[in-house]
């Protein structure tokens, strides 16, 4: 697949935001390490916000048409784009709420304000969930259509979330163990299903081949003309292909500076706020590399007719 | 009603009429235009609805060429339709055939992805996903005679190799020659039911090329006319 870099740049920091949002809900009504600042949780509410609107802003810059984005809304019963769309777009109004009443620190509002973070955290969920079907869902690619992909988006996305409370948490005056140990078991989790999505996808397994694909079962089948003189839509969207020494030599960058290198900083580099943006940064980088592999491994069944003998 | 297209891959000749006759109708169709980006340039391309690809099967000597055209395969389980955020895509309840509205279509690219056979491309000039129609606005024209009533590119296939009909109806011509001969779907394991069936290439006894045997009088005789007429 062509890896477009609006989708990129959509699924990291949405998923950042939505990440970021449900952690500090999480935080706030259990209350840890004596919980944050009233300063510190808007600064890390109104940053998820951001980091949403950021990304779905981003995701309009994919489409060829967009007068009709707004249609985007309407098939939520069936496509797990519009339910994407749909339930971000639910997320805002609870979401607000839940950072105005923060703001305006209503003791009597209490139960209402935990309600409103409570559905909104709800919905970051169930939006995070739903970029992941995007591509989960589809049959045509067998190195999305797994149920490894939704639960990547959701360790990512709450991974790069928990980063992103302690760079917001260091800026306060508040004990920052929790907000490490948090990060660091985000951190396991996170790495250890990626690491399965790795291994899961490198052997081809029984999908579809060029003789599922025209029929042709009983002998070897070779593409002898595509029938066009240059590239077409498809060749272009879905015949992008990365070398196998660059995708591991990248796989290796994803791994040192999404996990290791953050874990590293994190655990002997002690507390200092610019050694924690410093993991922030790099671990982000490595999100960027994660996601842009993601796009360019998928191999679409469509280049079965454009001369591939397995997807 | 099922309609739709049996394509014979024994006569197919590869000759890509289909496509030309396709993209000269339904470039003043219902989804026109098909546009071209640098059609006279260095890198010339377009959107087609009707591709032909040529596979080479089996190994040399027992080796055969295919043609193989595709387009929309118009399918019972078209995910294209499922997955489309805006409700552009939709397949019709009364024929069964699969179109994009281009007045609601935002041009995501999210039914190219859900697409196995590679029916849907992209306008850049409109932004529009566009994709073959079964030539929708032919099929029904009560101003044509009956027998024009057909794709553009069945009723211009010089071999024949290209049949529309109801594949809903036991009795129709299409739905008796895929029984016959054996007719099958692309990629089946993926569970769309496209509604198109390809005939398979008929077993033909190889031609002897060795160990002929001497000639009998009929090949003598056809010796001496091949030597006096001169071609």
């Amino acid at each position: 697949m062509h890896p477009a870099f609006s989708v990129i740049f959509f699924t990291v920091s949405s998923g950042a935001g939505f990440g970021l949002f449900t952690l500090l809900y999480l935080m706030d009504l259990f209350g840890l390490d004596g919980g944050l600042p009233v300063e510190q949780k808007l600064i890390a509410g109104i940053l998820a916000l951001v980091l949403v609107a950021a990304g779905l802003t981003s995701s309009m810059f994919h489409l060829a048409n967009p007068k009709n984005a707004w249609r985007a809304f309407s098939r939520f019963r069936t496509s797990w784009l519009s339910r994407e769309g749909v339930f971000a777009m639910a997320f805002y109004p609870f979401a607000i709420i839940y950072l105005g009443l923060t703001w305006l620190v209503l003791p009597e509002l209490e139960v209402l304000r935990l309600m409103a973070g409570a559905l909104a955290t709800l919905l970051a969920w169930i939006t995070l969930f739903s970029t992941g079907m995007i591509y989960g869902c589809l049959k045509t690619i067998r190195q999305w259509n797994s149920p490894l992909v939704p639960a990547n988006y959701l360790a990512l996305g709450h991974f790069s979330g928990a980063l992103l409370l302690l760079a917001v948490a260091s800026n306060g005056q508040v004990a920052l163990t929790g907000y490490v140990t948090l990060v660091l078991a985000l951190l396991v989790v996170a790495a250890s299903l990626k690491a399965i999505y790795y291994f899961w996808i490198a052997s081809p397994g029984t999908g579809s081949t060029i003789k599922t694909a025209t029929g042709f079962t009983r002998g070897t089948v070779r593409l002898l003309d595509t029938g066009h003189t240059h590239g077409t839509f498809l060749t272009q969207e879905f015949g992008f292909q990365v070398a196998r020494k660059f995708s591991l030599t990248l796989k290796t960058c994803v791994f040192l500076a999404g996990f290791v290198i953050p874990a590293l900083i994190l655990t002997v580099g002690g507390s200092a706020a610019i050694t924690i943006y410093a993991a922030v940064l790099t671990a982000l980088l490595g999100m960027v590399a994660e996601r842009w592999l993601f796009f360019a491994e998928a191999r679409h069944v469509v280049n079965l007719y454009h001369g591939a003998q397995h997807c | 009603m099922r309609l739709g297209l049996v394509i014979d891959l024994d006569v197919c000749v590869g000759c890509h009429a289909c496509a030309i006759a396709c993209k000269e109708w339904n470039a003043s169709g219902t989804t026109a235009p098909l546009t071209d980006y640098q059609p006279y340039g260095a890198e010339p391309s377009g959107v087609w609805f009707n591709r032909i690809r040529s596979y080479e099967v089996g190994e040399y000597p027992n080796n055969k060429t295919i043609n193989f055209p595709m387009s929309c395969m118009h399918c019972e389980d078209a995910d294209c339709v499922t997955v489309c955020p805006t409700g552009a895509s939709y397949k019709r309840a009364e024929d069964g055939i699969v179109l994009v509205d281009q007045n609601k279509c935002m041009g995501c690219n999210y039914c190219s992805w859900a697409c196995p056979y590679g029916a849907r491309e992209l306008d850049r000039e409109s932004g529009t996903m566009k994709k073959c129609t079964l030539c929708v606005d032919r099929i029904y024209d009560l101003q044509i005679p009956i027998e024009e009533r057909q794709p553009a590119c069945v009723l211009t296939c010089p071999a024949h190799a290209r049949m529309f009909g109801d594949l809903d109806d036991p009795g129709s011509a299409v739905s008796s020659v895929v029984r016959e001969r054996g007719g099958y779907q692309l990629m089946p394991e993926l569970g769309y039911n496209p509604t198109n069936h390809y005939l398979p290439v008929r077993t033909a006894k190889p031609i002897p090329t060795e160990n002929l045997g001497k000639p009998g009088f009929k090949d003598k005789i056809k010796g001496i006319a091949n030597r006096i007429v001169k071609r």
